[in-house]
């Protein structure tokens, strides 16, 4: 798994069937990835309709939220309608989790459940892995952008 | 760890002096915070030393009705009633709908006119938002979560009461 200090990959995916995203095309703005296994686990506990409700602190740092895991892009179309989500889900489908791979956290078929705060620069600079049962919240997430926020 | 600590604005209900502090973050239209308000009133009823505080964790684009209802408690609790339409809200939660917060203001006796106009209040917006970032804080990830003496409790809601025992 990539860690602080890394420069994160780049890679072109489909975040819905007419929308590609290049993560090159966001520098200057701070990019948070949270890779996940599955779209569709269950609803209050969910960690992507959680960001859903945190998109505006993460916004507060410049920073755009993308969730990624091996899902299809009607798969992630259907789910975000219905969730009623914010932000871009992107399809780490063809070839199968090659995005994930890149970040080092492709594991059995899926996406595990992992964070990267990547900054303007593209730069990484903070990671976190969580236990694949476990939604890992947004705090992290906030100090690391805070964090960043500080030493810059 | 719950941050920030319980505070004088916070609602408290259960034992004031409680040697175990017992903090919830809920949405009163989420299903599983329905299911934990018995639990949570069953735990209250067989111990006597809690000291049990509700803070506002709305998930507003999941869930049309949880910040109005989050905003109904606090107009309530501006009528010292917050517990009293807590309780409302997880009875009725099945009929929750923008008619549902007047009738029970009312049935709660509350003065109705003050009760609608304080729900428009952005204050109220603003502490409900605040609970829900200091949720965000202590790492909060999904309702219900529950603090027990600061620290997040991992386990099932359902078995809070054993946790808190031991």
């Amino acid at each position: 798994m990539l860690q602080k200090g890394n420069k994160a990959p780049d890679f072109t995916l489909v975040a819905s069937p007419d929308k590609m995203i290049t993560l090159s095309d966001l520098r200057g703005k701070n990019v948070i990835l949270a890779f996940y296994p599955a779209d569709w686990s269950p609803v209050c506990s969910d960690q992507m309709a959680l960001y859903n409700e945190t998109l505006r602190f993460f916004e507060r740092h410049n920073a755009v939220l993308l969730g990624i895991s091996v899902d299809g892009k009607w798969c992630h179309k259907a789910f975000a309608k219905d969730r009623n989500l914010h932000f871009d889900l992107l399809a780490d489908f063809e070839p199968k989790g090659a995005v994930s791979r890149q970040y080092g956290v492709y594991k059995d078929g899926v996406s595990q459940r992992a964070l990267f705060v990547i900054d303007d620069q593209g730069m990484i600079q903070w990671s976190y892995l969580s236990p694949i049962s476990e939604n890992p919240g947004a705090d992290g997430i906030l100090q690391a952008l805070e964090t960043m926020a500080k030493t810059v | 760890m719950l941050t920030p600590p319980i505070t004088s604005r916070d609602h408290v209900t259960g034992n004031q002096q409680g040697s175990t502090e017992i903090v919830e973050y809920g949405d009163f239209q989420c299903p599983y915070c329905g299911e934990a308000f018995g639990v949570v009133r069953d735990m209250l009823q067989a111990l006597s030393n809690i000291k049990f505080v509700f803070r506002h964790f709305p998930l507003a684009e999941s869930h049309e009705y949880a910040m109005d209802a989050a905003l109904a408690a606090e107009a309530a609790a501006r009528q010292q009633q917050f517990w009293q339409m807590h309780d409302a809200l997880y009875l009725h939660q099945q009929e929750l709908s923008d008619a549902l917060f007047p009738e029970l203001a009312k049935q709660l006796q509350l003065n109705l006119e003050q009760f609608k106009e304080d729900m428009q209040d952005n204050l109220l917006v603003s502490k409900v938002e605040a609970d829900f970032e200091s949720g965000i804080r202590s790492g909060v990830n999904g309702t219900p979560t529950f603090f027990i003496n600061g620290k997040r409790f991992n386990g099932d809601y359902r078995n809070l009461l054993s946790a808190v025992r031991h």
